[in-house]
């Protein structure tokens, strides 16, 4: 079956020149991914790991400095790269296969109009029916996801946290998009709201068959909702499996160490500490990425990067010490000067 | 009430002139905080901070983890403890005098000398154009009393070491340079250059990395086992609290709805608020659940 | 320093043409000292002669050499606008950051006297002065009347940046490093507060020479020392427009444009370069 989302090899990198100082950020560094249908695939890092760059890449959402160097972004919906897609072909896909859930409602909703002008300016245009027959339909989606229907007339500013993000979920969901990025959804919720949120989004995933990818730094809210997590750092995945193997079975130390440091109640016992920080992505070091924290680190680690191998089934890693299996990955040509901008 | 007459002073170049060490740490007395909006004609008041009282005890230090979501009133009562703003009623004794007696430069230098908080956003808190050193060494200067640049780069020496850094790593550096995580190990450096009693900590780990987290958690540790300094650690984070800290407060909407032991608290709540918060934590085990 | 200066003229063509100018002007203001006739001094060449390579820019009615007369308005211009400029950013620092910092009743004060000054109208209070004056009023008293009211405006916008500075962490970690308040107002706040500071430097020296030259036009303002305005007022007295001396009032206009200008590119492009958001973005924040 198609996947719903295939990354090869994508590099997009940032290039930087002012008053004479020119600075390369390689902020996407040859990634490969693959989300199956009717799955949510979460994607984990840190501040500095890219992660941010990488769905706004797959989105088509850039824009200079930051520029595609290579790869290929291939969309289960799409018969082409999303890249090479017109303006208007773009416009035409975002919301009604493409959409997104950002992390402050507040960038979705208009502080100034009412819910229910967000709505009509996201999906009318998708939805071609007359207005009352649109807000039939609105209102059948608030119901299946059990919201009522007052909150569109309500202004965002009177609805509270919580209620706003579910209003920016169903507003995302309303086309019944085929794949949904989310971007720490939940990161600046109450503790209280996070968990019932983190319920509607997988309701509505369950519900409707989208194909999503989940970004959040927060490891436990991936064991609550992702199928699949990938490990990102300074760019790079470095591991990839089902959500319960890695936290029963993490093979590479980064997420080892993320593993055990998480601390749960009932549990006092010391944790120890990772020494170093994560490497500016302007200046990464050579070889393995982490190896300058790894407490595992080899010689070849610190000259040659390792390739992502497939280890056990669904499990990829890349990490020499994980396995006598992974092998040197291929050695990275430098990035031509960005070979596609990005859609305007 | 307690006089502000000079006592018999401690060796070293700091005066204890106006507190005494043997009583308790810090008391908060029926404390209640209330701001009012509105115009002339129809003001609305609401309580931030709603009589809320515990204290501290000097002989022990302890880490107090004061929990709540946002609009709890948590972040005001730190600001309160810490001097920056004066409650609407209720009093805040430091080793026996109240705050609100404190007037003057020198009395708000030397309160700020035993009382010294961490702010949650590393980045936020240093001057992005400024050298993070600058802190350290105004800090050695002001509260120790300290003149020169030798003195001053070896007091700051001394107190980044604590932290597990050096000298060698920060000087001359700008925030941007360092990460989250030594950024934050600075500004607790920076707070114990003046040897304090007491830190207040607003959710000092929640903007670091994952992987440099732990790190700033088991400093907290430290310096209350090793330095013997009392932590109001204050967060959202339960799991976090249970790892660390020896009592916790529970804060909803300006009022304290527990207080107690940490694993106590946290394992048997009996609050329902308490009880809801419990539930509502994530963890690694729900991977297995689903 | 130098790198900086170097690197801006290399990168932005607007300094590099602001340069130009503004040294341009400076130099011409500095050959006054060459001059070989006293400024003051009417009738000491022939008159009217139309600019040639012996009167560069001609002569005007009175008899005076026009490029040696524009040497001298340039530089007393000149240095009228920067003592106004210097007067009023001292001012302006002083009350937008004591008022941004303090808040409270300090701040009402101090803004309350700022709106005062604001709303006063500036033209008729300084007809005012020369008529109350008269033969006392000298420049360097017009400077300093002009001086203590032009800064209102800009120390409500210094004001403001030191508000929202206020609030930012990093202003208490300052006070709780024992920093003194001048002390955090000096380098910790300043920086922010400089493009502002700067853009209505240039702005404001424009306007002091501008409302310097309207005066003087109209002859409120000691007519006998040569400036901009007071080298128009005599080109209308002599009706030079009618009588064709055109190189009479061109030449000091063309100048006190260029002024202008170059002063204008100037502000504009080191504006950009001393914002605090660009240096980040440079130092790779």
């Amino acid at each position: 079956m198609e996947a719903a989302l295939l990354v090869e090899n994508l590099r997009a990198y940032y290039l930087m020149r002012y008053f004479g100082i020119v600075r390369e950020v390689r902020a996407v560094d040859d990634i490969s991914i693959e989300v199956q249908r009717n799955e949510i695939y979460g994607l984990a890092g840190e501040s500095s790991s890219g992660k941010t760059t990488f769905i706004k890449t797959i989105a088509a959402a850039i824009r200079p400095p930051l520029k595609v160097a290579s790869g290929r972004i291939k969309y289960g919906f799409l018969d082409r790269d999303i890249y090479d897609l017109s303006p208007e072909a773009l416009s035409a896909i975002r919301w009604k296969h493409l959409s997104y859930i950002t992390q402050g409602s507040m960038n979705v909703l208009n502080p100034i109009r009412r819910v229910r002008q967000s709505f009509l300016d996201f999906a009318f245009r998708h939805i071609i029916r007359s207005k009352r027959e649109f807000f039939k339909i609105v209102d059948g989606h608030l119901a299946r996801l059990h919201l009522a229907p007052s909150v569109l007339s309500a202004y965002p500013h009177e609805l509270s946290g919580g209620m706003r993000q579910r209003v920016a979920i169903a507003l995302a969901t309303i086309c019944r998009p085929e794949f949904i990025i989310a971007d720490e959804p939940t990161t600046a919720l109450d503790v209280v709201v996070q968990k019932s949120v983190l319920r509607m989004i997988r309701e509505a995933q369950q519900e409707f068959g989208s194909s999503m990818i989940f970004v959040t730094h927060d490891l436990t809210v991936h064991a609550n909702i992702a199928d699949r997590l990938g490990i990102m750092y300074a760019g790079r995945i470095v591991e990839e499996a089902p959500t319960r193997e890695i936290f029963h079975n993490p093979m590479h130390p980064y997420t080892a160490h993320l593993v055990a440091s998480l601390p749960r109640i009932g549990d006092a016992t010391l944790k120890k500490a990772l020494s170093g920080a994560p490497p500016s992505l302007a200046d990464p070091p050579g070889g393995c990425r982490f190896h300058p924290r790894c407490p595992l680190a080899m010689d070849i680690c610190r000259q040659v990067h390792p390739a992502l191998t497939t280890l056990a089934a669904n499990h990829r890693v890349a990490c020499y010490a994980a396995s006598p299996l992974v092998k040197p990955g291929a050695e990275l040509a430098p990035a031509p000067g960005g070979i596609r901008a990005a859609n305007p | 009430m307690q006089s502000l007459r000079p006592r018999p002073v401690e060796s070293g170049l700091r005066t204890h002139e106006t507190y005494q060490l043997n009583s308790d740490l810090l008391t908060v007395d029926h404390v209640t905080k209330v701001y009012s909006t509105g115009g002339v004609l129809g003001r609305t008041t609401f309580a931030a901070i709603n009589n809320v009282s515990f204290s501290l005890q000097a002989a022990r230090p302890e880490i107090l983890a004061i929990i709540g979501e946002s609009g709890s009133g948590k972040t005001t009562l730190a600001r309160i403890i810490l001097n920056m703003i004066a409650p609407t009623s209720g009093t805040i004794t430091f080793r026996g005098t109240d705050l609100s007696r404190i007037h003057g430069r020198r009395g708000r230098l030397e309160f700020m000398s035993h009382v010294q908080p961490i702010f949650q956003n590393p980045f936020e808190a240093f001057n992005p154009l400024k050298r993070v050193d600058r802190y350290l060494f105004a800090s050695a200067r002001r509260f120790v009393g300290l003149r020169g640049r030798a003195a001053h780069e070896a007091a700051a020496d001394r107190a980044l070491k604590q932290v597990g850094l050096s000298l060698g790593e920060v000087k001359g550096r700008f925030p941007h340079e360092l990460s989250g995580g030594q950024l934050q190990r600075t500004s607790i450096a920076r707070a114990l250059v003046s040897s304090p009693a007491l830190i207040v900590a607003d959710e000092p780990v929640s903007m670091v990395d994952a992987s440099l987290r732990m790190s700033i958690v088991n400093l907290f540790k430290s310096l209350r086992d090793e330095l013997k300094v009392s932590i109001i650690y204050i967060t959202h984070d339960l799991a976090t609290a249970y790892y660390i800290s020896d009592r916790v407060m529970i804060m909803q909407k300006g009022k304290v709805v527990e207080t107690g032991p940490a694993r106590d608290v946290l394992s048997n709540p009996q609050h329902p608020y308490t009880a809801l918060l419990r539930e509502s934590v994530l963890s690694s085990d729900d991977a297995d659940r689903r | 320093m130098f790198k900086i200066i170097r690197d801006l003229l290399r990168y932005n063509r607007e300094f590099a043409a602001g340069a130009v100018l503004t040294t341009f002007v400076l130099i011409v203001a500095a050959m006054s000292a060459f001059s070989p006739y006293p400024s003051n001094q009417t009738y000491v060449v022939p008159p009217d002669m139309t600019p040639s390579w012996q009167y560069l820019f001609g002569t005007t009615s009175r008899g005076q050499d026009t490029f040696w007369q524009v040497t001298f308005a340039l530089r007393n211009s000149l240095l009228f606008g920067f003592s106004v400029a210097l007067i009023s950013r001292i001012l302006s620092l002083l009350v937008g950051l004591v008022a941004g910092y303090h808040g409270g009743i300090v701040d009402r004060l101090l803004m309350s006297l700022n709106d005062t000054f604001l709303v006063i109208p500036l033209f008729p209070l300084l007809v005012m002065f020369y008529f109350v004056l008269r033969d006392r009023m000298n420049w360097g008293l017009l400077a300093m009347i002009m001086g203590c009211l032009g800064w209102p405006f800009d120390a409500r916008l210094i004001r403001s940046v030191t508000l929202s500075l206020k609030t930012r962490e990093f202003t208490t970690q300052s006070v709780f490093s024992g920093m003194s308040t001048r002390q955090i107002l000096l380098e910790d706040h300043l920086p922010y507060v400089l493009p502002i500071v700067f853009a209505t430097t240039m702005a404001n020296i424009n306007w002091s020479i501008g409302l310097e030259v309207t005066l003087s036009v109209l002859g409120f303002t000691d007519v006998n020392t040569p400036t901009i305005g007071t080298m128009l007022y005599w080109a209308n007295q002599h009706s030079a427009m009618i009588s064709g001396v055109w190189w009479w009032f061109v030449a000091p206009t063309a100048f006190v444009v260029m002024t202008f200008i170059g002063l204008f590119l100037l502000s504009v492009s080191m504006n950009e370069y001393i914002d605090p958001r660009s240096r980040l973005a440079r130092m790779g924040a």
